[in-house]
């Protein structure tokens, strides 16, 4: 079958069926294939393979990519990366493509009289910085602001930081992980006192049964998806969806499951209640490792600016949380769910059966969600009341959307209220962030300021003047858009954006800074499971485009505040983090060294004496663990986790007479967010090439609309039109349309709400009313 | 001009089948495991609207229950 190697496309076919070979060999200890095949397997050529963490999505593949004569060329999976064991999707087998792009920005640019004019980088960087000063001087610090992403590398998101709130001294930093993962911050927080999962991927290879909710990880993580149907097909693992929509996901389960929306909350207390009411409560574990809480209800939504609110934690005992559960027998919550009672009783089952282990895995459907915290508090109930956490194959697993949702936006802390360790309200560690950054502890705010949505809100009113986005494209993403695009087009609103393509939000710009892709630097980036992953700059950047750290330094340098910034230009990355894994430092969170991240494919924090920590809050795992018992909930002071009493409680708007049917947006495999990269690869473009408006069948018929029909989708907010689906990728119930957003020609965020989970302050793009009309 | 290695995981019951309906498929090399139930393919086609169509025909093989991709190489990125 394999032929001598006679030509480089030979050669290429060899190196393809040696990184399958080492694939399968990882998932498959052990596995045989022919020794003549084996033989004629060269492994080294003239490409040069380097290691780096996939660009795209927050599993945290590792990818190798294939570098010759100063051009990536080439992408596979990392058959050392515990995370991906060289399998690669599609999205990341592609992804240096894009580099490529014609229009690629590659010269800085400026507006002048409604036009952009190419400017150097040097003239553009001093624009920047005397525009930041003068909106300072003239409306103080809180009318300049910065946002950034989850995709922002760790060095990036950390002067970020640096510069707003220990150089200027406001706390007008937000990122896109707001989007995403907020709701999945305030939930870990609340319940545990800490930020991010206490397991990790290698749960996988031990649970039992998964259980996801909400989360098309067909599509959406696909690598730790074929890791669970690999488990399944090895050891009979089951797999089952829970969800408001059929997905690729559901149709490769076990048992897809579907929820009317926003009912998971109802259905997770019904869970609770047929834990409790059947016997099945770990006791001693409830006992000695958790507290019970219940907090305000009826918080509201935030569609209204300045919207404050703030919970009241009381403490109640386990009676009175038995008690407040009686509202939700599973034949209560059926109706109002949508869930058969014999499906409620299923789920609570396999939760409640003490020889299963269980991984419940979420993203963007608990996270995206107006009670987005209290969906998280009530699956760690689940997982609490059972005591199945923080054992290998047992526990609740939020997923990142983002490659370093955890690791820049979370761990970094580039929200208003975070600081690389700890938050600003809390004097000690803004007295510990002063001391590293070597400021006054007075120039940190102790108040947060603007999370995302009230950010460009704050932009649209005018009580921000300026603002400088890095790595993200807030004119498709946010939610509500038509009023954040109009206001940052306001006369007096200047506004900065560094990215490595056009996109509509380079289009509201009065500067536009041409960034550094991926490879094009170093950096790090920290992935869903706490892994630190570190790769070295593989290529040269176009043109004039740069690094955004480098950009941020430069311009914070220009206004004075050279002395904070000492780094050199061509290792700031390594001085950076050198200086970054101080904040950190401690049997809880100390991050790896970087010659460790150069070694091996990442490692994840605590790393303590040369160690990763695998699950937290075990004592057999976690040498953070210090109460004598076999759990610790360290980040609560009396070390016990918090279940929580939380309701369920209505969306901020559902359908009616006037407009009959939710609106759920969301991804595709093929793109990523919103599509600046992916739709500039060819390939990717091609499979999907616009977005679409998913029917279900019943509805199409009664709108006599078919395949591939315009329709016209909207809500009060506005309209968007776009090619109709029936029963293509997946289904939506009756009575719900799915949109996905990665197409910023059909620009589904005009028609989304801006409500958003009064905790996280993450808004809810699942959930809204709208109508069609066939065009 | 794409060359791209996957894993084939068969059907239950279904591993000489899911052979015998690749080899009948132009365009894919097949390395069969000797002591597992898994095949590497490895694909050559001159475009990628070939290497879609092909993938088309691969994913509509009954006896394959999933396919997951590796790595791949483009000969025209250079």
């Amino acid at each position: 079958m394999m032929k001598k190697i006679t030509s480089r496309r030979e050669f290429l076919k060899k190196m393809a069926a040696t990184s399958a070979m080492t694939a399968a060999a990882a998932l498959f200890p052990g596995i045989v294939f022919a020794e003549e095949q084996i033989r004629n397997i060269r492994t080294s050529g003239n490409l040069e393979w380097k290691k780096a963490p996939c660009r795209f999505c927050g599993v945290g593949c590792g990818v190798l990519i294939g570098i010759e004569n100063g051009k990536a060329v080439a992408v596979k999976g990392d058959p050392n990366s515990s995370v991906n064991k060289g399998l690669c999707c599609v999205k990341g087998y592609h992804q240096t493509i894009c580099m490529y792009a014609k229009d690629r920005l590659t010269k800085p640019l400026v507006k002048k009289n409604g036009k952009y004019v190419e400017t150097s980088m040097e003239e553009a960087l001093d624009l920047v910085a005397s525009k930041m000063k003068e909106t300072i001087e003239k409306h103080g610090k809180d009318s300049v602001a910065m946002y950034t992403s989850g995709q922002s590398t760790i060095p990036e998101g950390y002067v970020a930081s640096k510069f707003m709130k220990g150089a200027i001294g406001t706390n007008n930093l937000d990122c896109n992980a707001r989007l995403c993962m907020a709701s999945a911050v305030t939930g870990f927080l609340t319940t545990f006192g800490a930020d991010e999962p206490m397991g990790c991927y290698e749960d996988i290879d031990h649970a039992d049964v998964f259980i996801t909710w909400g989360n098309n990880m067909a599509e959406m993580h696909p690598v730790l998806f074929s890791r669970m149907l690999d488990q399944r097909l090895k050891r009979g693992a089951t797999i089952i969806d829970f969800a408001t929509r059929t997905t690729r996901s559901s149709m490769a389960s076990d048992r897809s499951i579907l929820f009317n929306p926003q009912t998971d909350l109802a259905v997770a207390n019904a869970i609770a209640y047929e834990i409790i009411n059947n016997g099945w409560v770990n006791n001693q574990f409830i006992k000695e490792h958790c507290n019970f809480s219940k907090g305000l209800i009826n918080i509201g939504y935030g569609t209204e600016d300045k919207f404050k609110f703030k919970d009241e934690p009381t403490k109640i005992d386990f009676e009175q949380y038995k008690e407040f559960l009686n509202d939700y027998s599973p034949e209560k919550v059926s109706e109002l769910s949508g869930v058969s009672i014999k499906d409620i009783k299923y789920l609570a089952a396999i939760y409640g059966d003490p020889n299963k282990k269980v991984v419940s895995f979420w993203c963007m459907g608990m996270n995206q969600h107006t009670r987005g915290t209290w969906i998280n508090n009530l699956v760690y109930n689940i997982h609490l009341l059972t005591g199945k956490i923080s054992q290998p194959g047992n526990g609740p697993f939020s997923l990142t959307g983002q490659p370093s949702a955890c690791g820049t936006a979370r761990e970094v802390g580039t929200f208003t209220h975070k600081l690389p360790h700890g938050v600003v309200m809390n004097k000690k560690h803004r007295e510990h962030a002063a001391k590293i950054w070597k400021v006054p502890v007075e120039r940190i705010p102790s108040k947060p300021t603007y999370h995302a949505t009230e950010m460009f809100r704050a932009l649209d009113r005018g009580d921000i003047k300026f603002i400088w986005t890095q790595v993200t494209n807030p004119m498709v993403s946010l939610p509500k858009v038509g009023r954040y695009t109009e206001g940052a087009k306001k006369e007096d609103r200047f506004i900065v954006v560094s990215d490595v393509f056009p996109t509509p939000t380079t289009d509201v710009a009065d500067v536009i800074l041409p960034a550094a892709w991926h490879i094009e630097k170093n950096g790090m980036f920290g992935n869903s499971e706490r892994r630190t992953q570190y790769w070295d700059k593989m290529v040269d950047p176009p043109g004039e485009a740069m690094p955004d750290a480098w950009q941020t330094i430069e311009v914070a340098r220009r206004m004075g505040y050279g002395e904070l910034f000492p780094y050199s230009k061509e290792k700031h990355e390594e001085e950076i983090y050198n200086e970054y894994r101080q904040h950190h430092e401690g049997k809880k969170h100390n991050m790896a060294p970087l010659e460790v991240l150069k070694a091996q494919s990442g490692a994840m924090w605590p790393f303590v004496d040369g160690k990763e920590t695998k699950w937290r809050y075990n004592v057999k795992y976690d040498p953070a663990c210090d109460n004598g018992k076999n759990f610790h909930f360290y980040g609560k002071k009396d070390g016990k986790a918090i279940i929580w009493q939380r309701p369920y409680e209505a969306p901020a708007e559902s359908p009616d007479e006037e407009y009959p049917f939710w609106l759920n947006t969301g991804r595709v495999i093929e793109h990523w967010h919103t599509g600046s990269m992916t739709r500039r690869i060819p390939v990717l473009h091609q499979a999907m090439p616009h977005s679409y408006v998913e029917l279900h069948p019943d509805d199409a018929e009664k709108y006599s609309i078919s395949n591939g029909q315009k329709v016209k989708v909207i809500s009060r907010r506005g309209t968007t039109i776009l090619p109709a689906s029936v029963n293509e990728r997946g289904l939506p119930t009756k009575g719900q349309v799915f949109v996905p957003f990665f197409d910023e020609n059909m620009m589904i965020n005009d028609v989304t709400l801006d409500a958003f989970c009064p905790i996280s302050k993450e808004p809810d793009y699942k959930k809204c009313a709208v109508k069609i009309e066939k065009v | 001009m794409p060359i791209k290695s996957y894993l084939a995981h068969p059907c239950d019951g279904k591993y000489q089948q899911l052979l015998s309906d690749l080899s009948n498929i132009t365009g894919c090399d097949i390395i069969p495991s000797e002591n597992e139930e898994i095949a590497i393919v490895v694909t050559d086609t001159k475009d990628e609207f070939e290497d879609q169509k092909l993938q088309v025909k691969i994913n509509s093989i009954k006896s394959l229950k999933m396919l997951s991709m590796v790595s791949g190489f483009d000969t025209n990125q250079q």
